[in-house]
C-alpha cells in the first residue's frame, strides 16, 4: 500500500443488528421491569454514584438494550446500592435488581 | 432385679438409643473441629466459670418449660412443654421409681423405661401410691400436649396459626413415632395393669376397660413390642429430622453463653443455629410477604429447611425484607436476618478488587454535631431543612456532612451480601467522620444509623435525629409547642426492631401532639415495604404490602402519620391515602424560637 502520509479513520458506524442481545434477553428474563423503562435519566441524575463519576444507569441500559457490551461489567461495579434510583423513577423500575442481576451474569 | 430383667422387646428401644446418641456425638465432634481457634477457646475459657451455670438455667428455661414459647403462644408454648418438660420428668421419675425399687444405684437403661412390664409389685417400696400417681398425671399431662399437636397439624387455626410448617419425609416418620410413642405406652402400660391391677388412677381405669374388651394375656408382650419399636425409630430418626433442634438448642445455649455469636460468614455457628430451629412455624404468619403475598417460602422456618436439605435457596435468600419480624417472635432466639444476609453474600460474586477507587478524601470540619443525612434524606428534603432548622434552634455548632452529597453508608450493600464493597465505603465515610471528630453524630436515616453502629468505629455519641431531638428537649435546648394534631406512629424497621429505639420518638410526640396507638406497634410494627434489604420484590407487590400496612396504621383515622425514617415516609406517602411527616418536621414546624443566633458553620456552594 502506497504510505500517503495519513491514515482513513476507522469506520465507526455501529450496526446494531449484529450485536449481541443476549444479556438484555437474559435481564429481561429476571428483571422484567427493565422492558417498561423510557430512558429518561431520572435515575441517573439522582445517582450517588453519579456525583463522583461518569457512572449513569441510563446510559447502561441503553447500552445493554442495543448489545453494546464495552465497559458494562466495569461500570455496574460502581454503583453502591443506595437504592435512590428506585424511589425516583417514574416507571416503578427496579433498578436495584438490575444491578444484581448484571453482576450476576456477567461474572 | 438382676439378670431376669430382660425381654427381647427391649432392643428396639436401645438399638435406637445408642444409634442416636452416637450419631449425635460423632456429628457434634466433628463439628467443633471445624469450628475457628477462637470460638474454641472460648468455649474452654468459658466452660469452668459460672457461666455453665447460667447456660444449664436457661437451658431448663427454654429447652424444658419453653418459657419464651409460652409468651408467643400460650397453647403452642404448653404443647412444647408437655413434650419437652413431661417427658423429661416421666423419665426422671421413672429412674428415681425404678432405682427405689431395686435399692441399686446402677440400672440398665432400658430398665425404667419398662419398669411397668418388669415389676407388678411394688409393695414395700417408699412412696410406692405416689409414684404411681405421679406417672399416670404426667402420662396424662403430656397426652393433653399430644392432643393439641394433633388439632396443630389438622386445624392449626385453632392454634393460633394462620399457616403450619411442611413436613418432610424424614420429619414425617420421626412425627408420627413420637406421636405414637405416648398412646402406645399408655396402652402398653394399661394391658398390663389390666392382668396384674398394679397401674394408678389412669393406666388402671383404661386397663380394666381393656380387660373387657380383649384378652389382655395375650396383649401384652405386643404391646410392649410395640411401643419399644415407636420409641426406637423415634431415636433413629431423631439426628435426621427436624427433632434434631432438641439437643441442638442446648447446645447453642452453651454457645451463646460462652460468648459466641454470629459473623458475617456463614460459619458453624450459624448451622448449629439453623439446626436449633424447631420449625414450630411461629415466624410464618409474622413474615408479611408470606401472610400478605402468599409467598410462603420466605419465611425462615421455610428457608432454613431448604438450607438443610441443600436445596436452592437462592430466591429465599433474597427475597426478604429483612424487616426483623421474624427475630423478634422466634422462641429460640436465632439471628434469622443474619443467616439471610450470610446466604446472601454465598451467593455474591466475591472479588478482591479494590471496590470504588473514585471516592476520594471529602471535606471534614471539626462541630459539636456531625450531621450525616444519608441518601434516603436527599430525596426528602422537607428532613433536611427541618434538621437545620432544629440544630439552628439548639445554639450548638454543627457541620452537615454530606450536605452536597457523599458516599453511601454501606448498608444497602451490607444487606444485599456485598461486604467488600461496603467494607469501602465505611473507610471513606469513616476517614471523614474520624476528622470531624464530633461529640454528637446525628444521622436521619435509621438505615445510615445502623451501619453506623454496627461497622463503624465513632468516638461520639451516635443518634438518630428522634434520639436528639428528644436529648435537646430534655436539656430545654429547644422548646416544643402542641401541633393540636392526632396522630400516629409508625415505627421504622430499623428504628425499632433494629436498633429498640422505641420511647424516644414517642416521647417526643406526646410533647407535640396527640399520639394514637395503633394495633401493631413497637416490636410488632409491620414493615411499610419499602425495604433496601430486598431487591427481588417488584413495585405493585411493594405497594400492596404499603396498604396492609397503611390500612392497620389509619385504624384510628389521624390527622397525619408520623415516621422517622425517610424511606419509610417516602414509601407509605406513596399511595395518598394520608398525610405522612417526619417526626423532624413535625418539630420544626412547633419550635418556639429563643431568636438567639446559633454558630452555623456551613459548607458554601450550598445549591439544592
Amino acid at each position: 500500500m502506497i504510505n500517503f502520509g495519513y491514515t482513513s479513520n476507522k469506520d465507526r458506524q455501529i450496526v446494531f443488528d449484529e450485536n449481541d442481545r443476549s444479556v438484555y434477553q437474559i435481564l429481561q428474563s429476571k428483571e422484567p421491569s427493565v422492558d417498561i423503562c423510557i430512558q429518561c435519566g431520572t435515575c441517573s441524575s439522582t445517582c450517588t454514584t453519579g456525583q463522583f463519576t461518569q457512572f449513569s444507569l441510563r446510559q447502561i441500559i441503553v447500552n445493554i438494550h442495543r448489545g453494546e457490551m464495552d465497559f458494562i461489567n466495569e461500570d455496574i461495579r460502581k454503583c453502591m446500592f443506595c437504592g435512590k434510583c428506585q424511589l425516583v423513577c417514574p416507571r416503578s423500575v427496579n433498578t436495584r435488581n438490575i444491578i444484581q442481576v448484571l453482576i450476576t451474569i456477567l461474572n | 432385679m438382676g439378670a431376669i430383667a430382660f425381654h427381647p422387646f427391649v432392643l428396639p428401644f436401645s438399638i435406637g438409643v445408642v444409634f442416636m446418641l452416637t450419631a449425635l456425638i460423632s456429628r457434634f465432634i466433628l463439628w467443633k473441629k471445624k469450628l475457628p481457634f477462637a470460638d474454641n477457646e472460648k468455649i474452654r475459657n468459658g466452660f469452668f466459670t459460672v457461666k455453665t451455670l447460667y447456660a444449664l438455667k436457661e437451658v431448663f428455661r427454654e429447652s424444658l418449660l419453653h418459657r419464651r414459647m409460652h409468651r408467643v403462644n400460650p397453647l403452642l408454648g404448653y404443647m412444647h412443654m408437655t413434650f419437652a418438660f413431661g417427658w423429661f420428668l416421666l423419665i426422671l421419675i421413672g429412674n428415681i421409681e425404678s432405682r427405689l425399687y431395686s435399692g441399686s444405684e446402677f440400672n440398665l437403661p432400658y430398665y425404667p423405661i419398662f419398669f411397668q412390664y418388669f415389676v407388678h409389685d411394688k409393695t414395700g417400696m417408699p412412696l410406692e401410691k405416689v409414684f404411681t400417681y405421679l406417672m399416670d398425671m404426667l402420662l396424662l399431662f403430656v397426652l393433653s400436649g399430644l392432643a393439641l399437636a394433633l388439632i396443630k397439624r389438622t386445624n392449626s387455626r385453632l392454634l393460633g396459626l394462620k399457616r403450619t410448617t411442611n413436613i418432610h419425609k424424614g420429619d414425617r416418620i420421626a412425627l408420627f413415632a413420637l406421636w405414637l410413642i405416648f398412646p402406645f405406652r399408655l396402652i402398653a402400660e394399661s394391658i398390663t395393669s389390666g392382668v396384674y391391677h398394679q397401674g394408678g388412677f389412669l393406666t388402671d381405669t383404661f386397663g380394666k376397660f381393656i380387660d373387657e374388651l380383649l384378652p389382655v394375656d395375650q396383649l401384652v408382650v405386643p404391646a410392649w413390642w410395640a411401643y419399644s419399636i415407636v420409641l426406637g425409630v423415634f431415636f433413629v430418626s431423631l439426628p435426621f429430622s427436624r427433632y434434631l433442634h432438641i439437643p441442638a438448642e442446648i447446645v447453642l445455649i452453651f454457645l451463646r453463653h460462652y460468648g459466641l455469636k454470629p459473623s458475617k460468614k456463614f460459619d458453624h455457628f450459624s448451622q448449629m443455629e439453623l439446626f436449633s430451629c424447631p420449625r414450630c412455624g411461629v415466624c410464618i404468619d409474622k413474615c408479611q410477604l408470606a401472610s400478605e403475598l402468599n409467598m410462603e417460602q420466605i419465611p425462615p422456618g421455610h428457608f432454613f429447611h431448604s438450607i438443610r436439605d441443600h436445596r436452592d435457596d437462592k430466591e429465599q435468600a433474597f427475597n426478604c425484607l429483612l424487616c426483623g419480624r421474624c427475630e423478634e417472635i422466634c422462641p429460640v432466639g436465632i439471628n434469622t436476618l443474619d443467616i439471610r444476609v450470610q446466604r446472601r453474600h454465598e451467593f455474591q460474586v466475591q472479588d478482591n478488587k479494590i471496590q470504588f477507587p473514585y471516592l476520594v478524601d471529602g471535606k471534614a470540619q471539626h462541630a459539636e454535631i456531625l450531621y450525616f443525612a444519608g441518601c434516603m434524606t436527599h430525596l426528602t428534603p422537607g428532613i433536611k431543612s427541618s434538621m437545620i432548622r432544629i440544630f439552628e434552634a439548639t445554639g450548638l455548632s454543627y457541620y452537615f456532612m454530606d450536605e452536597q452529597g457523599g458516599a453511601c453508608c454501606g448498608r444497602p450493600m451490607q444487606m444485599a451480601g456485598r461486604f467488600n464493597e461496603a467494607k469501602a465505603m465505611v473507610e471513606h465515610n469513616q476517614n471523614i467522620i474520624d476528622r470531624c471528630r464530633p461529640v454528637i453524630m446525628v444521622t436521619s436515616c435509621p438505615i445510615c444509623l445502623k451501619s453506623f453502629k454496627e461497622e463503624y468505629i465513632i468516638n461520639a455519641q451516635l443518634m438518630h435525629h428522634s434520639e436528639f431531638i428528644n436529648l435537646m428537649m430534655e436539656k430545654n435546648k429547644i422548646n416544643l409547642k402542641h401541633s393540636g394534631l392526632r396522630v400516629s406512629y409508625h415505627d421504622p424497621c430499623e428504628l425499632g426492631r433494629g436498633l429498640k429505639v422505641y420511647n424516644e420518638p414517642r416521647k417526643v410526640l406526646h410533647q407535640l401532639s396527640d399520639l394514637q396507638p395503633v394495633q401493631l406497634e413497637a416490636h410488632f410494627s409491620l414493615c411499610c415495604a419499602g425495604s433496601l434489604g430486598n431487591t427481588v420484590l417488584t413495585n405493585p407487590q411493594r405497594n400492596e404490602l404499603a396498604n396492609r400496612t397503611l390500612d392497620m396504621l389509619l385504624e384510628n383515622d389521624p390527622d397525619a402519620l408520623v415516621t422517622a425514617c425517610p424511606l419509610c415516609k417516602k414509601t407509605l406517602a406513596g399511595s395518598n391515602r394520608c398525610e405522612v411527616i417526619d417526626i423532624a418536621e413535625l418539630v420544626a414546624a412547633n419550635l418556639i424560637l429563643k431568636g438567639e443566633p446559633s454558630r452555623v458553620l456551613r459548607t458554601p456552594m450550598y445549591s439544592h
